[in-house]
């Protein structure tokens, strides 16, 4: 889950990392008010997406009247799909440096990395293309923590000078943010040095692992949740994994790689699959509410259905297709492909409730869906 | 990691409803379960096995050379680092959802005591005709029979469809090595390729990826110096940007984790990528033929 700016840097300062002075407002008017009481500050949208600022999302201003000005341009305008609801309104501070700092999952070394760069306030991405060399990385082992000694070092090739010891502290903390709260990713870009030697974080990007959720409510219900389509909500609400797309024709399977293999083998006989839908592991018994979402999009021409049981039954989740498919009488043709654990019950089930009989494989009936949607 | 008849399983959760399930899944099987822990049920029998409290207690009083666990999300580190500190060859973890830092950890404990760790988020492992753990249908006689094609998959369901193609085809496995759909797994898609490649029943392999991460292009290095013949598929090729599909590792970001980064690295190193499963057939027979 990604947090906003406003919602990322309170776990910044619980570390005691410094952030400028400033409060989220919702109204052109109470940027102005909260401006005149600051002096020259910055209007951020707070939107839980990066380049805010490439989009015209965020502005200098140097009175309230302006602060005004902006923040009436900003709130409402659209950035990466996410309307602008409420603005950071902070205090501008007077740089003399820009860094980059992160804490985030590496994959590789099966642990947490930290990443520092004297080239601050450029994508991460630009600065690893363009001047790898000024990218300082460090793996952390989780178990042993990370030493500030250890850190000193790795910031040694930055000559920092004067500051060293500060910035040393601030990676310290950051990786306290991270370890603390379940971070996939926290980002500090820019982590400036200020005229008169202050180590402060501009801006902050969180993300937090979604299987942590569950242990850090009170963290998380700070994020921003992922924007949902009200058929996806209802996904959720039934407990299964729905992800809407633009397609028509429909697609059930069990198990997120057969489901992801059922949406490529639509789109290599040149169909758009209408949705992701898996009802695999425990959710195999829920084949009927599965059933009832995918054709309540309306968009949906065709359906193929596509069981490889394993852990997952093919006669439970046949019997449920089935079963929803008697009672809702839909318009449109379905197609099955049946393998796997107690495929010979369903097979049977099938021919006799809908006296229909599955296709030899994914591929024939993924097709046969393609052809029937046109 | 490779389950072998002699290997002597402990299982993790044995009480619960799917640990009695699986667990007798197994035993009927032929994989050979030695004991179970619960610590509020040590001391009693349950699937014919001691119950102990502890993964520590059962290597001290009954030994045992790889763990499964059927343990929820949040729980999981604490039964894994017991297990761990046990000494035993392997561990596996079946749970989905377990917390990544949480992960870390068991990761970091297992490279300091030299314990290969299977999953999170796996449907286990199986060598068709001797063993198998977690929950596969390894008793599915057209899902599974012994032979010489080794398969790797990151997913439970799509895995067994292989495993259906290869059998259809007339051809057995050596061993599925299922490795789990989170983005920080013990054995990678190289570790699992490694082992296939060292082990002398394997003739051939198949290799089912997916989108995200950069695990399948870290496989192709070590493929292109392999002689047996590898037949790859990757899931998630029509798959939305910025979307987790199903399965937590599978997600793209900007241009990592990409389909086509995984094709291309794959091809450059010999392997043959198939366009959908249905080509598996063919391509097997065509490839693999001679060798299984």
């Amino acid at each position: 889950m990604n947090f906003e700016e406003h919602a990322a840097k309170p776990l910044l300062r619980a570390a005691g990392i410094a952030t400028p002075e400033g409060k989220l407002v919702s109204t052109a008017a109470e940027a102005g008010e909260i401006a005149g009481g600051l002096g020259p500050c910055v209007i951020k949208a707070q939107v839980p997406t990066g380049k805010r600022g490439k989009a015209g999302g965020i502005k200098l201003a140097d009175d309230a009247a302006t602060a005004k000005r902006y923040a009436n341009d900003i709130l409402g305008m659209e950035i990466a799909g996410h309307r602008v609801e409420s603005l950071l309104v902070e205090q501008q501070v007077p740089i003399s440096r820009e860094f980059y700092a992160a804490v985030l999952t590496n994959a590789a070394s099966k642990g947490p990395i930290i990443l520092f760069s004297t080239e601050g306030g450029m994508d991460i991405e630009e600065v690893a293309a363009t001047s790898p060399d000024s990218l300082l990385q460090l793996e952390v082992d989780i178990n042993k923590g990370v030493e500030p000694a250890v850190i000193k070092s790795m910031l040694a090739p930055a000559n920092l000078g004067v500051v060293e010891t500060e910035v040393t502290q601030v990676l310290s903390r950051l990786y306290d943010v991270f370890s603390r709260n379940d971070a996939e990713l926290v980002e500090v870009n820019p982590l400036v040095e200020t005229q008169d030697g202050r180590i402060i974080a501009l801006d902050c990007k969180f993300s937090m692992d979604d299987s942590g959720l569950p242990r850090q409510h009170e963290t998380a219900a700070t994020g921003t949740p992922e924007k949902l389509s009200e058929l996806e909500e209802r996904g959720v609400e039934l407990g299964l994994k729905y992800i809407e797309l633009d397609g028509n024709v429909g697609i059930l399977a069990n198990g997120a790689g057969l489901t992801m293999t059922t949406m490529d083998v639509v789109s290599y006989y040149g169909g758009k699959p209408a949705n992701f839908l898996e009802i695999g592991g425990e959710s195999y018994t829920k084949a009927k509410p599965a059933l009832e979402l995918v054709l309540s999009n309306p968009s949906v021409k065709s359906l193929v259905v596509n069981f490889c049981g394993a852990f997952a039954r093919c006669d439970v989740m046949t019997e449920g297709i089935i079963d929803a498919w008697l009672e809702l009488e839909p318009d449109i043709p379905i197609f099955f492909s049946i393998h796997g654990t107690g495929d010979v019950e369903a097979i049977a089930m099938l021919k006799q409730r809908m006296n229909m009989d599955p296709f030899k494989d994914m591929d024939s009936a993924s097709k046969a869906a393609v052809e029937a949607a046109q | 990691m490779i389950i072998r008849r002699q290997d002597r399983v402990l299982v993790q959760g044995i009480t619960g409803k799917q640990g009695t399930f699986w667990t007798e899944r197994m035993q009927e099987y032929g994989t050979n379960v030695v004991a179970g822990v619960n610590p509020k049920k040590a001391g009693t029998t349950h699937c014919g096995v001691p119950v102990m409290a502890t993964a520590v207690d059962t290597m001290s009083e009954v030994g045992f050379d790889y763990s499964i666990l059927f343990i929820p999300p949040l729980l999981v580190k604490g039964a894994a680092l017991d297990a761990i500190e046990a000494g035993p060859k392997g561990v596996c973890i079946l749970t989905e959802h377990v917390p990544v830092q949480d992960i870390m950890y068991v990761m970091s404990a297992a490279k300091e005591r030299g314990v290969q760790i299977l999953g999170p988020n796996t449907a286990g492992c199986v060598t068709p005709g001797e063993a198998f753990l977690g929950f596969m249908p390894a008793f599915n006689a057209n899902i599974f029979q012994k032979g010489h094609i080794g398969i790797i998959s990151r997913s439970g369901s799509l895995g067994t469809l292989f495993s259906l193609n290869v059998v259809s085809a007339g051809f057995g496995q050596s061993a599925f090595i299922g490795i789990g759909g989170d983005p920080i797994i013990g054995t990678t898609t190289r570790d699992a390729l490694i082992a296939l490649d060292q082990m002398a029943e394997t003739k051939a392999v198949v290799m089912v990826g997916e989108i995200g991460g950069t695990m399948e292009e870290t496989a192709a290095e070590y493929a292109a110096s392999m002689s047996k013949p590898i037949v790859a598929y990757i899931a998630g090729g029509a798959a939305p940007e910025g979307k987790k599909m199903g399965h937590a590792g599978a997600i793209v970001v900007g241009d990592k984790g990409t389909y086509k980064s995984k094709r291309s690295s794959l091809e450059a190193a010999g392997v043959t990528v198939l366009d959908t499963p249905a080509g598996a057939v063919s391509v097997l027979r065509e490839r693999l033929g001679a060798a299984a």
